[in-house]
């Protein structure tokens, strides 16, 4: 009886001491989770480099900013969306071309930008859009460089910034107009880094700043449209402005200006793509003569920031920052999430923060918006498709030049409506009704083209 | 060596267990003061933001309409009893300090249906007389079981960012 009393209580005593022990691990784990967090709030930042105007080279930058730089390395995953993304495509390294890994082929998803481009030099090489970290060798590689492209685009491929100042002896504009000039493989050896933090950020403050000349050019002059003269991006642009500007210095509608091939926004009537072919039209641009039809064609870039700038959440005061580089809390610090992304990767803390509904809701309401713009897309192009053809056997048949001229024009105008929403990096999301008006003004201007056709048919 | 004999071997575990618990109330105490433990049995809003998460929330609700009227506590603290204020300040910073000290949570941070019914209450609360007529048109007469008329005819469906953003 002693004896079996005197067991229990060992047992008990020992379910005591662990449960202790237990307890013990536990606050301690909280008690260091404290300290640690009141120890990062005290220092933010950790300066153990000196950054200055002249350091390109993001790795330099990501010792004082280890957080950031470890999400900016991350723009290298290739994840798809249901509409977007970007999908690892294996591939034998040669010679020409040393990637071991590619995005998927857009001309063989949608068969119909082959014959739209027919001539052009999209129609040989259009792949999905891939990360950051990609920006300067699938531009270095892609098979639209044996055409040959001109030094401009590296003004986007690359972190441009210092190479601009050193060509320019410190002026960036100098530095800009002597890369514009230069052939691309001429331009490339002065670039080292796709796009980098110098590129955004003010090196003293780590404020942002705008340092592509193509933008600051581009605003002035959509901004004097609006009745603002003498616009300064960066004197003149709020913070939360300035969240959108600087991925607007890239991800826009361009074309390449006149003999020097200067890199200009067509802003200066407007930002919508009415604005925008109105520009051209003034301006008697051609991208290139379509090789089928011979009409004089345009190439819509990609207007990420035109399209945004249209939608509702452009509207609300929501910046491209807010969705693609939402807030995210490190220990006790909150940062901007620099691995930069579509947000239906990142979806609680990119919408969650207006929008209440759960993760799932949120991706089914931006696909239901992605699956009708798509349904669009293929009907816009499909309706070009059809005008090609049509001017195509309009022409064997024998057909007025005078009408010929006219069926080519809606040809020219149809396809950079299609095209403006089509390249566009958003599949409809930035501004689905926006989208919808253009693709439904796209389709129409291949039906009017038709009816040329049709009335100089029935002459 | 000398082998342990039971009763002695039972002195040494109780002597054990005796630094164990005793190092756990030290430590506990501790922990306690140095997390400002203390501040959190009080109703100061400023202390729901000694944790750097809730900071975001406690700007949003210093400018709000309710934050000249409304502490942290009267919308998400029961008011029908100090027993379930307390149990629910317990339950919560439990949580939070699992939470946390995890690294197991999300933002943007998500009510749970437990403190969704608190702040659901917590309106009614101050806004009873306004919203009694409220719930008998939309409902009928009212239930002793709440659930329906809190889920049919929650406040904060329509005004949930009443108190923070609004």
């Amino acid at each position: 009886m002693n004896k079996s009393t005197r067991q229990i209580s060992l047992s008990t005593l020992l379910l005591v001491a662990v449960i202790s022990a237990a307890l013990c691990f536990g606050v301690v784990a909280l008690l260091t989770n404290i300290f640690e967090r009141k120890q990062e709030a005290r220092t933010t930042v950790m300066r153990v480099v000196e950054i200055d105007d002249n350091t390109t080279d993001p790795a330099v930058w990501g010792k004082n900013f280890p957080l950031q730089y470890d999400d900016y390395l991350k723009t290298a995953d290739m994840v798809q969306t249901t509409y977007g993304g970007s999908e690892a495509i294996p591939q034998a390294p040669t010679d020409a071309d040393p990637r071991d890994f590619v995005s998927r082929s857009k001309l063989e998803r949608i068969p119909q930008l082959k014959q739209m481009w027919a001539g052009y030099a999209f129609s040989k090489d259009y792949r999905e859009k891939r990360g950051h970290a990609f920006m300067l060798t699938d531009q270095l590689y892609t098979e639209r460089q044996k055409v040959g492209q001109p030094g401009t685009c590296i003004h986007c491929h690359a972190s441009t910034y210092v190479p601009m100042k050193e060509l320019g002896d410190g002026d960036i504009m100098a530095g800009f107009e002597k890369l514009n000039t230069m052939p691309y493989m001429q331009a490339k050896d002065h670039v080292k880094h796709p796009v980098a933090c110098i590129d955004c950020h003010e090196p003293e403050t780590m404020a942002l700043r705008i340092t592509r000349p193509a933008f600051m050019e581009g605003i002035a002059a959509y901004k004097a449209s609006q009745g603002i003269e003498d616009y300064d991006v960066n004197r003149d642009a709020t913070r939360q402005e300035m969240r959108s500007y600087i991925c607007g210095q890239c991800h826009v509608e361009y074309y390449f200006k006149g003999d020097k091939k200067r890199l200009t926004y067509p802003w200066a009537k407007g930002l919508t793509v009415d604005a925008a072919y109105e520009y051209y039209e003034e301006e008697n641009f051609k991208d290139w003569t379509h090789a089928e039809t011979e009409a004089p064609m345009l190439k819509a870039q990609h207007p990420e920031f035109e399209l945004w700038s249209q939608g509702i959440h452009a509207r609300a005061g929501v910046s491209c920052a807010d969705c693609h580089m939402a807030y995210k809390r490190v220990g006790a610090m909150k940062i901007s999430d620099h691995h930069i992304r579509s947000p239906l990767l990142n979806v609680n803390a990119s919408c969650g923060t207006c929008h209440k509904a759960d993760d799932k809701e949120m991706i089914a309401r931006t696909e239901m918006i992605q699956a009708r713009h798509q349904k669009l897309v293929e009907v816009a192009l499909d309706s070009v498709i059809d005008l090609v053809n049509d001017i195509n056997a309009a022409k064997k048949k024998g057909i007025s030049a005078e009408k010929l001229k006219e069926a080519q024009q809606w040809q020219r105008k149809a396809t950079f409506y299609v095209d403006y929403v089509e390249a566009e990096n958003s599949s409809g999301f930035h501004a689905g009704q926006e989208a919808a008006r253009i693709l439904g003004e796209s389709i129409n201007y291949s039906r009017k083209g038709q009816n040329v056709l049709h009335q100089a048919a029935q002459d | 060596m000398k082998k342990l004999t039971r009763p002695r071997l039972t002195t040494v575990l109780l002597i054990v267990i005796a630094i164990l618990i005793g190092g756990l109330v030290g430590i506990g105490t501790f922990t306690f003061g140095y997390a400002q433990g203390a501040s959190y049995l009080k109703s100061d809003s400023q202390s729901c933001a000694n944790c750097h998460v809730m900071q975001g929330h406690f700007d949003a609700w210093l400018k709000s309409s309710h934050g000249k009227f409304a502490g942290c506590n009267d919308c998400h603290a029961p008011h029908d009893g100090v027993a379930s204020k307390y149990y629910c300040k317990a339950r919560n910073g439990f949580f939070h300090s699992l939470a946390f000290t995890t690294g197991d949570f999300e933002e943007n941070l998500r009510i749970t249906d437990y403190n969704r019914r608190v702040t659901e209450q917590a309106c009614r609360n101050c806004h009873q007389d306004l919203v009694h007529q409220i719930d008998i048109n939309a409902i009928g007469e009212l239930q002793n079981d709440k659930t329906e008329r809190l889920e049919s005819n929650a406040c904060i469906r329509c005004h949930s960012s009443v108190g923070h953003d609004t």
